[in-house]
């Protein structure tokens, strides 16, 4: 039995496509609970001020926020078991108020949680291998992978071993503990980019080359904030084995020359953007040519030992399509939308990717009530090897489901109201929390994606219009994404009142782009309005199969400006 | 110092449960109707050096003081929108908070 297996087997009940904790990492996690219990009391003893103890909370996942205090989860890589899901619901019910909220950062954030309680919740945690390390503070953050990691049919690798190996990698350097700034890493292994790699401080895209190695484009500088910036290649193709020393580097280059001195210019996208991307190449590559790389000879043989753990589960072979899923489509036409929309193809015959969509109708977008999370974690060991992924749309994604079983999972799903069939278009909105619960926000988030969802409730015209990303963040932080929403809108503060700033032609994937201004702000009360007329001209306005966005890139910003401009002149409520 | 304009009542956090609350009469209050209104400026310091003690004392923590207009019945309402979110709860969930008659000290 090798080490692997042996761990499998101490967990029966585990399935082992994800990643198990070791001895080492078990004794991490709890060493980190047990100091931060002991933080906390002396916190609550008045040993430590609040200035002592607040990089201690943070570093443990907890803010204080608008009404209570907010612990985030990290979901690493996205990738959930169902004994995992259930711990989420049942921790929701024991210290919180029965919900959770699953973020663009595949992480859960818990709304209400006391500090009091706060250790014991992180205690519940680590007992099912998870944490809220690296979920904040000016380290590198929870790394984010594709959610269809492993099942895509467009992938040349998995991306969640490289995860996980940087996870390991990070999670202990104290070199990075401290930089200028947090610091985001997102992979992906396939042709389309489900992970945003292009707005994040680095971004990974694993490659072939022309001898059929597989290796990493590495881009550097992206992100989203208050100065967007889409990331440049630093690296066109780094070798695994060079993987960590190449990324080393970059990060030693941030660390010497990343502003320190004004927070808003701390974040590498600021150095890439000051210094030009072939200065900053140049330096990654004199100190990758410098630094000693012997303590990176075994990474080979680390990344093959965490690969394993991601090895395919025993799927049954079966035939590429389903009679029953067809007889079942013809005769449930809610069941053939559902599967047309939110249905993906696997790259193993007669399986399918099954997206969960977590934005009903009106719903809180990326919201799940704790009896919802048991069904879903029902629902992948019924159907999916008991495996669940969180994406950075935040919806829950059952990776591995039998076309044979399509039906029957619909029905559980539409029974818990798990069954909207949006995914992808104008109600699959991101939203952040805005000042629904957020202490930095300017404006709130959540109502606006939910009257926009109601506005657009006929389903029919959903996917009439098909693909659109509208995104929404309740401030310049912009953790809503809205930098890369095809529509975007940013809560902001006028005088007094919540006002809303739209943008157009944002796409978060290979052919990345910043949006642009539509124009003044306006009230919340016309976000709606102003969405609907938008849409109303691309559906006028599109040639066949063109996406709301192709539209916007062929006929121009300034179009879709004019029409509301002229909607506002005909007296419309603009 | 800035300008006082309107008339303010301190706000903040509790430590051990982060409920928002509001120094009142004789200590810290959840409902910000019961919370000691500052009419001038000195009286605002006063509020603000009272909240201080209790920043120390590990009390409450994030103490600041919030614009009000003062209704009929005396009451003070948080001129600010956000200030008036934290005093009720998540607008989207009108289950939960100090609206759905939540928290207690
Ligand atoms: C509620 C407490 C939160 C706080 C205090 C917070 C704080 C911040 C801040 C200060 C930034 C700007 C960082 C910079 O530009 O240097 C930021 C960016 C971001 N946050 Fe949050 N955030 C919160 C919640 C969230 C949530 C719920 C999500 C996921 C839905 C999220 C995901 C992100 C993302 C994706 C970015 C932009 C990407 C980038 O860093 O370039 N954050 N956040
Ligand atoms: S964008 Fe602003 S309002 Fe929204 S979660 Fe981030 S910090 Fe809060």
């Amino acid at each position: 039995m090798t080490a692997v297996d042996l761990r499998v087997a101490q967990r029966p009940n585990a399935p082992m496509t994800t990643y198990r904790y070791d001895e080492y990492d078990a004794a991490f996690v709890s060493e980190r609970v047990a100091e931060f219990r002991e933080q906390v009391n002396r916190r609550l003893s008045g040993a430590l001020t609040e200035e002592e103890f607040r990089p201690f909370r943070l570093m443990n996942g907890l803010y204080l926020q608008l009404h209570a205090y907010m612990l985030r989860v990290a979901i690493p890589y996205g990738t959930l078991t169902a004994r995992q899901m259930r711990r989420l619901a049942d921790i929701a019910d024991k210290w919180d108020k029965g919900y959770g909220h699953f973020t663009t950062r595949q992480n859960l954030q818990y709304n209400w949680p006391k500090l009091v309680d706060t250790p014991d919740i992180l205690e519940s945690l680590a007992d099912v291998e998870m944490h809220a390390i690296q979920t904040s503070g000016n380290c590198i953050r929870n790394v984010t992978a594709d959610h269809f990691a492993g099942v895509a049919p467009d992938e040349i690798e998995d991306p969640r071993p490289t995860a996980e190996f940087l996870r390991q990698w990070s999670s202990l350097h104290s070199e990075f503990s401290f930089l200028p700034r947090k610091f985001k890493i997102a992979v992906t292994g396939a042709e389309h980019d489900r992970a945003a790699i292009l707005v994040h401080d680095i971004g990974l895209r694993i490659v072939k080359n022309d001898e059929g190695e597989i290796g990493y484009q590495v881009v550097v500088g992206g992100g989203l904030g208050r100065s967007p910036f889409i990331g440049k290649v630093v690296g066109e193709f780094v070798p695994r084995e060079d993987l960590l020393a190449f990324l080393e580097a970059i990060l030693r280059v941030y660390n010497r020359f990343g502003r320190r001195d004004n927070k808003y210019k701390a974040r590498v996208k600021i150095l890439v953007h000051e210094k030009g991307i072939d200065e900053i190449r140049a330096a990654v590559e004199a100190e990758f040519a410098a630094m000693d790389r012997t303590v990176f000879a075994h990474d080979a043989e680390e990344f093959e030992r965490i690969a394993a753990f991601f090895a395919p589960p025993p799927y049954d072979s079966l035939p590429a399509t389903s009679a029953l899923l067809r007889a079942a489509k013809l005769e449930t036409p809610a069941f053939a939308n559902f599967v047309d929309v939110n249905v993906g193809a696997h790259k193993i015959p007669g399986y399918a990717i099954v997206t969960v969509s977590l934005k009903p109708i009106g719903a809180v977008p990326g919201d799940a009530s704790s009896d919802q999370m048991r069904v879903l974690a029902d629902a992948s060991e019924r159907f999916g090897f008991g495996e669940l992924r969180v994406s950075h749309e935040q919806n829950i994604i059952l990776p591995h489901v039998k076309q044979d079983d399509l039906f029957a999972l619909w029905r559980m799903l539409d029974a818990a109201g798990l069954a909207t069939a949006n995914a992808g278009l104008v109600s699959d909105i991101i939203s952040c929390p805005g000042l629904d619960y957020c202490s930095l926000a300017t404006a709130r988030s959540i109502p606006i994606a939910q009257a926009i969802s109601k506005r657009f409730s006929d389903m029919s015209r959903q996917r009439r219009i098909g693909k659109l990303g509208v995104k929404i963040s309740g401030c310049i932080n912009a953790c809503g994404h809205h930098h890369v929403g095809a529509i975007g809108i940013l809560g902001l503060e006028k005088k007094g009142q919540e006002s809303y700033q739209i943008t157009l032609g944002g796409d978060p994937t290979f052919s990345a782009s910043i949006g642009e201004i539509l124009g003044p702000g306006v009230t919340a009360e016309q976000v709606p309005d102003v969405v609907e007329h938008l849409v109303d001209y691309y559906l006028a306005e599109r040639e066949e199969g063109e996406a709301f966005i192709d539209t916007w890139r062929r006929i121009g910003h300034a179009r879709f400006k004019d029409v509301l401009r002229r909607e506002g002149e005909d007296g419309a409520d603009i | 110092m800035p300008v006082f304009k309107h008339p303010q009542i301190l706000i903040a956090s509790n430590l051990t449960d982060g409920e928002v609350v509001f120094l009142g009469p004789s200590g810290w209050e959840r409902d910000h109707r019961r919370a000691r209104i500052a009419r001038k400026a000195d009286e605002a310091t006063a509020l603000e050096a009272l909240g201080k003690c209790d920043i120390s004392a590990n009390r409450v923590v994030d103490v600041y003081l919030a614009d009000v207009e003062i209704g009929s019945d005396g009451a003070p309402t948080p001129l600010h929108y956000r200030e008036k979110m934290r005093v009720k709860g998540p607008s989207v969930r009108l289950d939960l908070g100090k609206q759905a008659g939540e928290g207690a000290l």
